[in-house]
């Protein structure tokens, strides 16, 4: 990293305390939007401006490969399934439902299933090391390469475990897509 | 970080010259139209049904929900093969054990004859 | 010359994509197509407007701009709108990571090299952007509230999602060998390894291409705009400038895919056999023309295609790419990880594995011929004496 870079991420730091506000903000407005809008095709643009913005924040906080991983998977691919989904939906019965469902009950009791992992998270030793070493995330073995790098280096030797059951998840979801799908036009024909 | 920032303008600017020209082009164009031209083009027969109403093939959510499958697979993949150089022959167990486990639901798929169109 | 710093000049540059970029593809690719496609299919093409034609871009752009741009009735307006722009965005905006050439001198001390944005995770992001390309032409054909275009439009999404995963997969087998994600790292090591990654990449490369063509929905997968079924798909509610842009979004993704083609696998912008002494003149072509030749004989490739081959059936188009591509693409990687792993550190077993990819490719070539003879023959046979005209067209 060169003289100028350094001192460009200095300059940086400022700017991009203003940009992460401002990413936030628009994250949280479009999230609303999101529950807001009548049509289901509308919340899902704006739940596609979320996730792009989110990757935004991402690489504002130089977790690269993750960004693009938000992009590529959520943006590219989860909001793809979604909009099928919408669309294989009857339009007109779902255009006419409320735009709130009443359902509190279900949502508080998945708060906290969310909230603990993360409170987790930003609790854990790791977490506040990045303050005092910014190249945390880019460090394969004390040498600074890259985001991809480090996550690869992470994962294929002290997450491995956690990797190889990733793979069962998979199988477990390509199974159960075919179980829905194909029993549904099974009936069909 | 800062290489990003052009990259985001890049983004702005490409959205901003369609709807320029959009506004622009509406300045300068005649409109005339007509119920005809506004009904939804079924070949030259008026539309007794609208798509808004249709309803499609199951098939296509099966395809997105599998596709949402292998593109996290994919994902997997990437750092791996950066790093390869550095993971070596353990790296490459490592990723076929990950891949056997996938191809068995693979062949399950096939088998069930969901990746079948017609 | 205080003015040209490396940030003005960035923005310089993405400026020159957002203004240049359209420019080339209507004047250019588009009068290019037409004139080669007139040539193969023995007609003339457009020679009316200027001089051979050339100036039947300016005549397009003045007939789409003037032409009413009209929004059915029944169509769910905003996102109707809103949809030819999603389909340009990230078309123009992957391009800001392309390296078309090292650093060029503009003036004294002052030179930039010929990329907006040389970024870590370069092949990562090309991919992540282009795949947002999807909702451009799934929105357009939902909004449009027209039975032709929502077809159009789910078909589009399920072709461009299916093709996405072998293209990904093809590209992993890539960076076994690159051993980085950044453009410009994979130009400059193909450069050190004084090998491009084409040759031990050949089956990575076919699957590349052939995703990539579907990626753009162009023949023979044009599918989501076949105008004999669907006439002309998800974008049939679409006229004047709306139209125009999602042709542009098409086009800017052929160029894309082919700077991606030629970056990891054709050494993006240096000289072909730029290491053997006998050739070494070759260097005498500025690095951006070779980057510029490469990537126009892809598009040129991309017509070739569209006058050649007949479109794929929608259940064909599947079954390529889940039950041949995907599979292919993943014994693909093993078998690169295997050849890196016969003699690391070093690029023998690359080389090796590219002439292995190499002979198979040619023996499979001589054995389809052969069966095709064989084939001919049989039903020349076969078949009365007045009937040989239908066996000489098969």
């Amino acid at each position: 990293m060169g003289a100028a870079e350094a001192a460009g991420s200095a300059l940086l730091t400022g700017v991009a305390g203003w940009l992460f506000v401002g990413f936030a903000l628009l994250i949280l407005g479009t999230a609303i939007a999101v529950v807001w809008s009548k049509n289901p095709v509308h919340s899902a643009l704006f739940l596609l401006a979320s996730f792009l913005l989110v990757a935004c924040v991402f690489i504002l906080e130089e977790a690269e490969f993750v960004g693009a991983v938000q992009i590529l998977v959520y943006a590219g691919g989860i909001m793809v399934l979604f909009l099928f989904v919408i669309m294989l939906v009857h339009q007109r019965t779902a255009a006419g439902t409320p735009a709130f469902q009443h359902q509190w009950d279900i949502a508080l009791l998945l708060l906290p299933v969310f909230l603990i992992p993360f409170l987790y998270i930003l609790g854990t030793e790791k977490f506040t090391d990045i303050a005092r070493n910014p190249d945390a995330f880019r460090a394969v073995a004390g040498r600074v390469i890259g985001n991809t790098e480090a996550v690869s280096w992470l994962m294929f030797r002290d997450y491995l475990l956690p990797f190889e059951v990733a793979s069962v998840f998979l199988l477990v979801a390509m199974i159960g897509a075919v179980v829905l799908g194909k029993r549904s036009f099974e009936k069909v024909d | 970080m800062a290489n990003y920032f052009p990259i985001l303008i890049l983004g702005l600017l490409a959205a901003a010259l369609p709807l320029a020209t959009i506004f622009l082009a509406r300045a300068i164009q005649t409109r005339r139209p007509n119920p005809a031209k506004l009904e939804p083009y079924e070949s030259g027969i008026a539309a007794t049904t609208f798509a808004f109403d249709t309803r499609f093939s199951v098939r296509y959510f099966l395809i997105a929900v599998l596709f949402v499958v292998f593109d996290v697979e994919t994902i997997f993949l990437f750092p791996w093969a950066v790093l390869f150089h550095r993971l070596g022959l353990f790296g490459l167990i490592e990723m076929v054990i990950f891949l056997v486990i996938l191809v068995v639901g693979y062949f399950y798929v096939w088998k069930r004859q969901a990746l079948d169109w017609a | 010359m205080k003015i040209l710093t490396p940030t003005f000049l960035t923005y310089v540059k993405v400026l020159l994509i957002v203004a240049v970029v359209p420019a080339i593809v209507g004047f250019v690719i588009v009068l290019a197509e037409r004139r080669i496609m007139g040539f193969m299919q023995v007609r003339l093409g457009p020679n009316r407007v200027g001089p051979k034609g050339t100036l039947q871009g300016l005549a397009d752009l003045l007939k789409l701009v003037t032409k009413e741009d009209v929004t059915p009735a029944r169509a769910e307006k905003f996102v109707h709108f809103l949809a030819p722009v999603l389909a340009v965005i990230p078309a123009l905006t992957a391009l800001a990571v392309i390296p078309m050439g090292p650093s060029i001198r503009l003036a004294r001390h002052v030179s930039t090299p010929l990329w907006v944005a040389d970024i870590n995770i370069g092949l990562l992001f090309l991919l992540a952007i282009t795949s947002i390309g999807v909702y451009g032409i799934i929105l357009g054909g939902w909004a449009s509230n027209n039975k032709y275009s929502m077809l159009g439009g789910l078909r589009s999404a399920a072709q461009l999602v299916s093709y996405e995963v072998p293209m990904g997969l093809s590209l992993v087998a890539v960076l076994l060998m690159t051993r980085s994600l950044s453009l410009v790292e994979i130009v400059m090591r193909q450069d050190r390894m004084q090998l491009w990654f084409v040759f031990p990449g050949l089956l990575s490369f076919f699957l590349y291409f052939v995703s990539g063509v579907a990626e753009t929905n162009r023949n023979p997968f044009d599918l989501p705009e076949a105008e004999s079924e669907l006439v002309s798909g998800f974008n049939t509610e679409y006229s004047g400038v709306k139209f125009a842009f999602f042709f542009l979004g098409e086009y800017a993704a052929m160029i894309i895919i082919s700077c991606v083609a030629v970056t990891v696998f054709f050494g993006g912008w240096l000289p072909p056999f730029g290491h053997v002494k006998a050739l070494s003149f070759l260097h005498i072509v500025p690095p951006f023309l070779w980057f510029l030749a490469k990537v126009g004989f892809f598009i040129f490739c991309y017509i070739w295609f569209r006058s050649t081959f007949p479109r794929y059936r929608f259940d064909q188009l599947m079954a390529l790419g889940w039950k041949w591509m995907i599979p292919l693409s993943l014994v693909n990687i093993v078998i690169v990880a295997l050849a890196i792993l016969w003699t690391p550190g070093r690029t023998d077993g690359l080389v090796r594995l590219g002439w292995l990819f190499g002979a198979l490719f040619l023996l499979m070539f001589f054995l389809a011929k052969l069966r095709q003879a064989l084939a001919r023959r049989d039903r020349l046979a076969s078949e009365p004496a007045g009937t040989r005209q239908s066996a000489l067209k098969a």
